[in-house]
């Protein structure tokens, strides 16, 4: 099977291409520029470079959110509009979940997160569960205090990845202690090739019906919602 | 019948609220035309929210485009070229056309050409009969209020533009002052079918030469004569002041489009956008130019919002010039139709 990875939610922009469970080609920049001039250009790059083309491929896999509005929607465009035009399936996975990976050998808990402004994060918790990588807590868009005193409860070190961890640092710190791990440079940068590795083994969807994960409605339509109750 | 020689041009448009595809033969016959609108979504914002519009636009596109490609019983083997609107429009939103269309040229080897949004306005014409030039185009929508002058397919010069609203923002605006439903437009059109121009209001000639336009004043001379009327607890008819309103943007725009014909001599006028759709405009611009000799083409009301035929067809322009986009086309919000 050749399959294409595709993630551009947050600010890496990640491609891979994967042929017969071997991940033939990487490509990742992490960068402020934009993705909408450039995922194309380094989609049709990396396909000449590892000598496959478009209409050979069986699948196509996406980093399906959350991560930047924008962001998301250019991969998945690209992505369900590939996976359409060529008749075969999309898998979306979790942005969340690709960037938890890198943390799959780690003895504890593995938290990804990325920043959502006004405090808040898009979050979740992995961990291995019977030598099983998996989500252990549900993703959600949350409060960051809030996700730490939840993370109190438990005693196990947490790992947290992802490249706004920066500005979130001391916080962290200071609800966790001791138990809080970070993350070096190269664990924050998602991983396409991940993302292959996880899609490959999953159900294709179809590609008409195929829509980000945005884990948030767009502002205008909460408020709406929310004056519709009063 | 398909002759080998022809020309099939799948056309991609997701500049506001409508996901639209289109395919249109050798520039001038429309195959198959789908308009996904998302009005009703945006009626409850009393505006379009580009958030919501560009999630929207990546929920419809690929449907969108597999109808149009249904409809006129063409694959991807059968097409010429992907045209796409590059711009002017929500950037969030171009965006999704944008990749979309990249995507296919793609995975099918197809050629890509960008589009101005405005040029395929004045190409839906294209679409109803051919084009002579010189041609002077009136441009009239939500964003636009121009007057363009054609020497031949692709040129472009802007004589006139707005300098503040366009008319058809000054529309909804004054809809929004009287509280009307979104989108005002048509039902000020409507309004003003059945009031009388009695009230006074201004017309915005600006400089004696000079083909620009003005509605900020008198939208707020709207505003301005309601606000009065209910500081003196007198009544205003609202299909009266509708109508004055009306009369005052048409009044101007037919003018200086009669004018501009003159001085540049044109062979045709194209009434191009969504406020083309407007019946008061529509009539008037009519009885102005019969017997003038100039002859003046309005299309129908479905080219004249927005669809993806008039990109398809604009793109042939500029695909039998040459012109091609690469894998790094983006989304421009502020595109300039005389550079592009
Ligand atoms: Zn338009």
């Amino acid at each position: 099977m050749k399959a294409l990875a595709i993630d551009t939610s947050n600010l890496v922009m990640g491609v891979a291409v994967i042929v017969d469970g071997r991940i033939v080609g990487e490509l990742t920049t992490n960068m402020k520029k934009n993705h909408s001039v450039r995922l194309m250009p380094a989609i049709e790059e990396l396909l000449n470079e590892v000598e496959v083309e478009a209409k050979e491929l069986d699948r196509i896999i996406v980093a399906r959110g959350p991560g930047s509005y924008t962001g998301v929607r250019i991969g998945v465009t690209i992505a369900k509009t590939l996976a359409w035009s060529l008749k075969i399936p999309i898998t979306g996975v979790s942005s969340l979940e690709v960037l938890a990976r890198n943390g799959k050998y780690f003895d504890g808990l593995v938290c990804p997160l990325f920043d959502a402004r006004r405090g808040q994060v898009f979050t979740g918790l992995y961990g291995n569960v019977s030598n099983h990588f998996q989500l252990v807590q549900e993703e959600r868009i949350i409060l960051l205090t809030d996700w730490l005193t939840m993370l109190r409860e438990d005693s196990k070190r947490v790992l947290f990845l992802g490249n706004d961890l920066e500005m979130h640092q001391a916080i962290i710190k200071e609800g966790l202690g001791e138990r809080a791990v970070f993350g070096q440079a190269a664990d924050h940068n998602p991983r396409a090739s991940e993302l292959a590795s996880l899609g490959q083994a999953r159900e294709g969807e179809d590609p008409h019906t195929f829509t980000p994960s945005y884990l948030r409605l767009a502002e205008a339509e909460a408020k709406w919602l929310e004056n519709q109750k009063k | 019948m398909m002759e080998l020689t022809d020309e099939l041009i799948l056309g991609i448009e997701t500049s506001c609220d409508e996901t639209a595809a289109a395919i249109v033969k050798n520039g001038t016959e429309l195959i198959s035309n789908v308009v996904s609108s998302q009005i009703e979504s945006h009626k409850r914002f009393g505006g379009v929210v580009p958030e919501i519009a560009s999630r929207h636009h990546v929920e419809q596109i690929t449907i969108v485009i597999e109808e149009a490609l249904r409809q006129g019983n063409v694959t991807f083997e059968d097409l010429s070229a992907i045209a796409v609107t590059e711009g002017p429009g929500l950037v969030g939103a171009l965006l999704i056309g944008v990749n979309a269309a990249k995507a296919l040229a793609l995975a099918h080897s197809l050629p890509l050409v960008a589009v101005h949004h405005i040029a395929g306005h004045i190409y839906a014409n294209r679409l109803e009969e051919p084009m002579e030039f010189p041609l002077l185009a009136l441009v009239v929508s939500g964003g636009h209020t121009e007057l363009i002058i054609m020497e031949e397919h692709g040129s472009y010069e802007i004589i006139g533009e707005t300098r503040d609203d366009a008319a058809g923002e000054a529309y909804d605006k004054v809809a929004r002052t009287l509280n009307l439903p979104y989108p005002g437009g048509p039902h000020i059109d409507k309004m003003a079918g059945e009031g009388k121009p009695t009230i006074n209001l201004p017309r915005a000639w600006l400089e004696a030469d000079s083909y620009d336009f003005s509605f900020s004043g008198l939208k707020s001379s709207v505003i301005n004569t309601l606000h009065n009327a209910k500081q003196r607890d007198e009544a205003i008819n609202p299909n009266d002041l509708a109508a004055s309103f009306q009369e005052s943007v048409i009044d101007v725009l037919v003018e200086k489009t009669s004018r501009a014909a003159k001085a540049y001599g044109v062979k045709q006028v194209v009434v191009a956008g969504g406020v083309a759709a407007n019946k008061g405009l529509r009539e008037r611009l009519q009885e102005k130019f019969e017997g003038s000799g100039i002859p003046l083409s309005i299309p129908p009301l479905w080219l004249c919002t927005d669809n993806a035929a008039m990109i398809a067809a604009a793109g042939s322009v500029e695909y039998q010039k040459g012109k091609r986009a690469t894998m790094k086309l983006n989304g421009n919000p502020g595109l300039d139709l005389e550079a592009y």
